[in-house]
């Protein structure tokens, strides 16, 4: 438990139902402006004790996807047009707001970016932490309370006593957001949904509340998924990492093999344009153009303008998410074979470009795009 | 004298009620040669964006001095000052609140030319080339603000910055607010117009790896005092602050391996309150490396060498040694 293992990428199949399996989930939001198809087509699983990564960009569809879980979705606008939610096997789609309110902050948290907004401000500490166990496990006022100050004690928080009586503006943002873990774990959850829990942090703290983050949830093996556009995050929280883009998930795969061989275009560009320490790089590689809108979907690949690597293909047929190596699905018609990794660690300046050339123009067999998964929507 | 900008004893104190102060920047000084581009890092609350207002003068400073280009800031009053304007600008972090809404982009970029009476009769032309040269098309001018994304908007704010000819630029977390995506294409176009411009620079920001990119040198700030000053490969290679120390360690690499394989952080609680501060290391309270003399004395300034400066009880001569 303790060397925090990365499953290899074969070993993507255990006997176990998953904690999480979410099939083919598409929120859609109904705007003035036209459908903003947020989530389109989002096939996830994450197991017990096992750290799912979600990253992508602002409107990339990762927070809606969080939220579609918590069945928290603003409605109207927002609605799951379809798909399945899966918690241990129960579709919680299907669920009514009763059944819903006994499992939120029960069997699935949540933990959001900014801890003070989340928090209400005229409550005392003690009695919001204090809530879930009188909700949930039925306690009285004062042992709730006194169950919140155990918990502020186990997330490291010094004098909890005092900090029970305290209102959220008078601890500080780690504080804070070590106070929302401790809510969000004080029925030890089965599953944990953190949306950018660090990023309004800095970076000693964050330090602090993500390790932390991963010591509870490997004592309660709860399932986490950690929601982020931090890469640095991703590399030291997760297991498995599913790249959105544009409301779909791009590129599913370990995490070692995404840093080492990213297969989607997109995952790559997104690697290769952090800057590095130690990279000495006299210029960054970036991704051109913009983020697409969600209302103006290009037909065939959302991300093929912006892609170095589009063939007419792209422009016209949306390609599904396929298996490219055992445990590492993406969702493109060209993707990548090689490996980032020789092109970063050579020399950042040049090379970059000779290093990637390679695998370039090389059309992908034909098997790999007729996997017989591949049906519509299909993940597996 | 020869430095191009020159920091010295910079101080600024809020009262806070009650006779408290909130010492935000509390005696920083350093200095900046022509064309050279210093980072500026810390964390929230540490007073970094205060520095850069600062040495601006978009804030009174309570105490110190700034020369600029041999000049001293804080004597210049109304016209002067104004000209002066001109040579400084600032880039700002949130590009959505930083451009006026109702003005179109051609107005935002031509203003200051106005104010300054820059590029008279040719101010229009001088916005369309600005706007190419940040890699936006012309037809910008006739368009607001809300038509673009962030990225673009921080574009238009870097052309608006450069619209007056300024020798130097205050860059205050100029790509935290953006994409990643985006932000390694305005972080390049930073870097080739502070070399086409041959811009001083002082670059804000509370990421390590940025800062690397485009600094020559570094400067850290804890709680209103600078821990340590130094080139910017001597910052990652050899630094000697254990605030800074700790910094390093607490970044998260885009690395899986090396993330795993990193031992654990020391450093526990977070940077408190500048308000009525105790004496001594302002960093002592948090510091693994803590000695007694640290509680009581506020650390002297040590050079290491010429460029590297490091305020720290365990560089200083003839100071007790640890343990």
């Amino acid at each position: 438990m303790s060397e925090n293992p990365v499953p290899p990428a074969a070993a993507a199949a255990p006997a176990e139902l998953p904690v999480l399996r979410i099939r083919d989930l598409r929120t859609h939001f109904f705007t003035g402006q036209g459908v903003v198809k947020a989530v389109d087509g989002v096939d996830l699983e994450v197991h017990k004790g096992e750290v799912l990564g979600i990253v992508g960009e602002s409107g990339s569809g990762k927070s809606v996807t969080a939220l579609s879980i918590m069945q928290l979705v603003a409605s109207p606008p927002g609605r799951i047009v379809s798909g399945r939610i899966e918690l241990d096997g129960l579709d919680m789609v299907k669920l009514d707001a009763a059944a819903m309110r006994r499992i939120r902050g029960k069997r699935i948290s949540m933990i959001f970016q900014d801890p003070l907004a989340s928090l209400n401000p005229v409550l005392r500490i003690g009695f919001q932490l204090g809530e879930v166990f009188r909700h949930h496990l039925g306690l009285e006022k004062r042992q709730a309370v006194t169950e919140a100050e155990r918990m502020l004690r186990a997330m490291d928080i010094p004098s909890p006593a005092t900090r029970v009586r305290n209102y959220p503006h008078q601890l500080s943002g780690g504080m804070r957001q070590r106070a929302m873990i401790a809510m969000a774990l004080s029925c030890k959850p089965e599953l944990l949904i953190a949306d950018e829990p660090t990023t309004a942090l800095d970076v000693t703290v964050q330090a602090q509340v993500l390790n932390l983050m991963k010591q509870v949830c490997r004592e309660h093996r709860t399932a986490l998924v950690l929601i982020t556009h931090d890469m640095g995050v991703i590399a030291n929280m997760c297991e498995r990492v599913a790249v959105m883009y544009a409301g779909k998930v791009v590129e599913y795969t370990d995490v070692r093999t995404l840093f080492r061989r990213p297969g989607h275009p997109y995952a790559a560009g997104l690697l290769r344009s952090l800057p590095r320490l130690g990279g000495n790089a006299r210029r960054l590689q970036s991704i051109e153009g913009q983020p697409p809108r969600l209302t103006r979907l290009p037909p065939g690949c959302a991300y093929a303008p912006r892609c170095p690597r589009a063939q007419p293909r792209c422009r016209e047929e949306a390609p599904e998410l396929v298996r490219l190596r055992p445990g590492q699905e993406v969702r493109c018609h060209f993707p990548l074979e090689g490996s980032l990794e020789g092109s970063l660690q050579g020399s950042p300046q040049g090379p970059l470009e000779g290093a990637l050339e390679g695998s370039l123009h090389r059309p992908i067999p034909a098997a790999l795009h007729a996997a017989p998964n591949a049906a519509p929507g299909a993940a597996r | 004298m020869s430095a191009f900008l020159e920091v010295e004893d910079l101080r600024k104190h809020y009262p806070v009620g009650r006779g408290s102060l909130l010492k935000a920047v509390d005696g920083i000084s350093f200095a900046l040669q022509r064309g050279e581009v210093l980072g500026l890092v810390g964390e929230s609350g540490c007073g970094k964006s205060t520095v850069g207002r600062l040495l601006l003068r978009l804030l009174p400073s309570t105490s110190g001095k700034v020369h600029f280009d041999g000049v001293d800031l804080m004597a210049l009053e109304g016209e002067p000052m104004r000209r002066m304007r001109r040579r400084m600008q600032i880039v700002f972090q949130d590009p959505y609140s930083s451009l006026n809404p109702r003005m179109t982009v051609g107005t935002t970029l031509v203003f200051p030319m106005k104010v300054q009476g820059m590029h008279r009769g040719q101010e229009d032309e001088r916005a369309a080339q600005l706007l190419q040269r940040v890699g936006l098309d012309r037809s910008a001018m006739n368009r607001y603000p809300h038509e673009f994304s962030g990225g673009q908007l921080q574009r238009i704010g870097i052309a608006r910055a450069l619209s007056v000819d300024p020798d130097f630029i205050v860059a205050d977390e100029p790509v935290s607010a953006l994409d990643v995506s985006i932000q390694s294409q305005v972080l390049n176009l930073f870097k080739d117009l502070q070399e086409e411009f041959k811009l001083t620079a002082v670059f804000i920001s509370h990421d390590l790896s940025v800062v690397e990119f485009l600094c020559d040198r570094v400067a850290v700030l804890y709680m209103g005092k600078l821990a340590e000053v130094a080139p910017v490969r001597t910052l990652f290679e050899d630094c000697r602050h254990p605030y800074t120390a700790s910094l390093l360690a607490a970044i998260l690499h885009p690395d899986p391996e090396r993330e795993r394989n990193k031992p654990p952080l020391q450093l526990s609680g977070e940077i408190s309150t500048p308000i009525d501060p105790p004496p001594g290391c302002r960093f002592s309270a948090r510091c693994p490396k803590r000695m007694d003399i640290c509680r009581s004395q506020d650390p002297p300034t040590v050079a290491i060498d010429a460029l590297h400066q490091v305020a720290c009880w365990l560089h200083a001569p003839g100071a007790p040694s640890p343990g």
